[in-house]
């Protein structure tokens, strides 16, 4: 690791100055961010710890109101996981954090931290590879003809097939959360959950956050999703990155889809709304011929690599039983 | 300088006085009071003060920023019963409890623990050298042969249990997935955990 000033906040205004002075990172769980600045790729001059504004019930807060449902930035994956309200009313959310990582990661991580987690790709965590657009704009793709196993169908380029590993982002782009942001002038923002990722256009540029932006929490907007769940698809039981994964939540009245959500996961080059297989759900009843259609609508545009062809059938049929499934629950 | 049983100069303790001698903490005279722990320029030489309580203990260091939670248990701490297996919080091997809850040492700064109550391996048993039930059905059962996961698989088990997330031999599995063994010792260790969940009930 190389050397940088730590510094602790006391307070919001604390964190948004330090961190609206270039080439710093703040440190909440650290999960994401001490692994890779072990393997120097991220290399920050100042570190932020931001944990104290655990106090501020802003962060910390799981509160479910007339206006939805509002998950502070610092709750911890293990706490929002076993929460009664999240686990019963918003099963998708539950599931998406309790399938992620390991208890002891659950415990560090935070809501905030674990949307910005950024990819698995070998390459882009090995600096001696020094094509990764991603790492160092413009210095090419090393994935694209290396092993690509892991890599995204959907939503990538020449520049970048990286794909976005998380879970907890596809339970909140299907559900059109929307992330509460602190901006480094102080003003309050308000991005769709959607749109926080960049598309590929620029891998070097994840989000749309600036430097001084920070995280506060996520709102999920009214509604009844207890008809929901997070199929995750992977080569072990347990413990790793998804092979494939969907984030389902259906309204169905009289057999008949009223509303479908759908994104997906382990597939993509950041968290993926399925809109296109949505709008062939809506107004059918759900059998399998309806899963499978949208399914093939979801993965119409899906672009294989040399390893990674497997991910279209796989996250096709994770997409089939994840509806079917959401379908059959009794709520 | 040996390592053998006579020997009282210790390959750490070696390395541990090279540093000091190395490294001379400087503060940086321009560091404002409240939230600024270390000078603004950041370079190899200077500390923070860390302090939190081991093991029931009071502990203090003066830390380069860069220390992990691992790295000042074992080599500022003396404590070496949690182990480095991954460094990148993928094996387990350095589990332990920070307010009670498992973590991982290597992905925690020990800066950013500062005031907090941490517990390790050494600190599980009793005062009087009692085990701990969940140290105790690990030898009834021999569910370590290496040992080497063993202290992270002890302490995050009695979390485990602690949590509620023991009741089933499929929970077990799932809630302890985030320690490996590679001497496969799975088996012998879901049942040393069901052991020690039944005595913790009783």
């Amino acid at each position: 690791m190389r050397p940088f000033a730590f510094f602790r906040a006391a307070s919001v205004t604390d964190a948004v100055a330090f961190a609206g002075t270039g080439d710093t990172r703040l440190l909440a769980g650290g999960t994401t961010l001490l692994d890779l600045m072990k393997l120097d790729v991220e290399r920050p001059q100042r570190v932020v710890d931001i944990n104290a504004l655990e106090a501020d019930p802003a962060f910390s807060a799981v509160a479910f109101a007339n206006d939805g449902l509002q998950l502070g930035a610092l709750v911890r994956m293990s706490d929002a996981a076993a929460n009664e309200t999240v686990k019963s009313r918003y099963p998708v959310i539950a599931q998406s954090l309790a399938l992620a990582a390991s208890a002891q990661l659950r415990n560090m991580a935070t809501l905030g931290g674990n949307v910005l987690q950024r990819t698995r790709c070998p390459y882009f965590r090995d600096v001696s590879y020094s094509a990764c657009n991603k790492r160092e704009a413009g210095s090419g793709c090393s994935a694209l003809d290396g092993h690509n196993r892991l890599h995204a169908v959907l939503g990538t380029s020449e520049a970048c097939i990286a794909s976005y590993p998380g879970d907890f982002a596809q339970a909140l782009v299907a559900l059109d959360a929307e992330v509460k942001v602190v901006r480094g002038n102080g003003s309050l923002a308000r991005i769709p959950a959607v749109d926080l990722h960049r598309s590929v256009d620029e891998p070097s540029r994840e989000t749309v956050l600036g430097p001084g932006d920070m995280i506060t929490g996520f709102a999920i907007p009214p509604g009844d999703y207890r008809r929901s769940m997070y199929l995750k698809v992977r080569d072990r039981r347990s413990y790793a990155f998804a092979a494939a994964s969907a984030a389902v939540a259906l309204s169905i009245e009289d057999n008949v889809v009223r509303t479908a959500r759908i994104a997906l996961g382990g597939v993509a080059y950041k968290p993926w709304r399925a809109r296109t297989a949505e709008a062939v759900l809506t107004g059918r009843r759900m059998d399998e011929a309806a899963a499978r259609e949208a399914a093939d609508a979801a993965f119409a545009d899906a672009r294989p690599r040399e390893h990674n062809a497997y991910k279209i059938p796989l996250g096709k049929a994770t997409l089939v039983q994840a509806l079917l499934e959401t379908a059959r629950m009794e709520v | 300088m040996t390592d053998d049983s006579g020997s009282r100069v210790h390959r750490r303790l070696f390395l541990g006085m090279a540093g000091t001698a190395a490294a001379s903490p400087l503060v940086s005279a321009t560091a404002s009071a409240q939230t600024e722990v270390q000078g603004a320029a950041p370079t190899t030489t200077n500390t923070i003060p860390v302090a939190f309580s081991l093991n029931d203990q009071p502990a203090r260091f003066d830390l380069d920023a860069r220390t992990t939670l691992l790295d000042a248990l074992r080599d500022h701490a003396g404590l070496t019963g949690s182990k480095k297996g991954c460094d990148h919080g993928q094996c387990g091997a350095c589990t332990v409890h920070v307010e009670g809850r498992r973590v991982l040492a290597c992905l925690t700064l020990a800066a950013s623990i500062e005031g907090a109550a941490v517990t390790t391996i050494e600190g599980l048993a009793s005062r009087d050298g009692a085990l701990h039930p969940m140290q105790q059905a690990f030898i009834d059962h021999d569910a370590f042969q290496c040992g080497y996961c063993t202290p992270g698989q002890i302490m995050s088990a009695v979390a485990c249990v602690a949590e509620g997330h023991a009741t089933t031999d499929g929970d077990i599995r799932e809630y302890m997935s985030g320690n490996l063994c590679r001497c496969a010792a799975y088996p012998n260790i879901v049942a040393a955990i069901r052991q020690a969940r039944d005595v913790t009930r009783t």
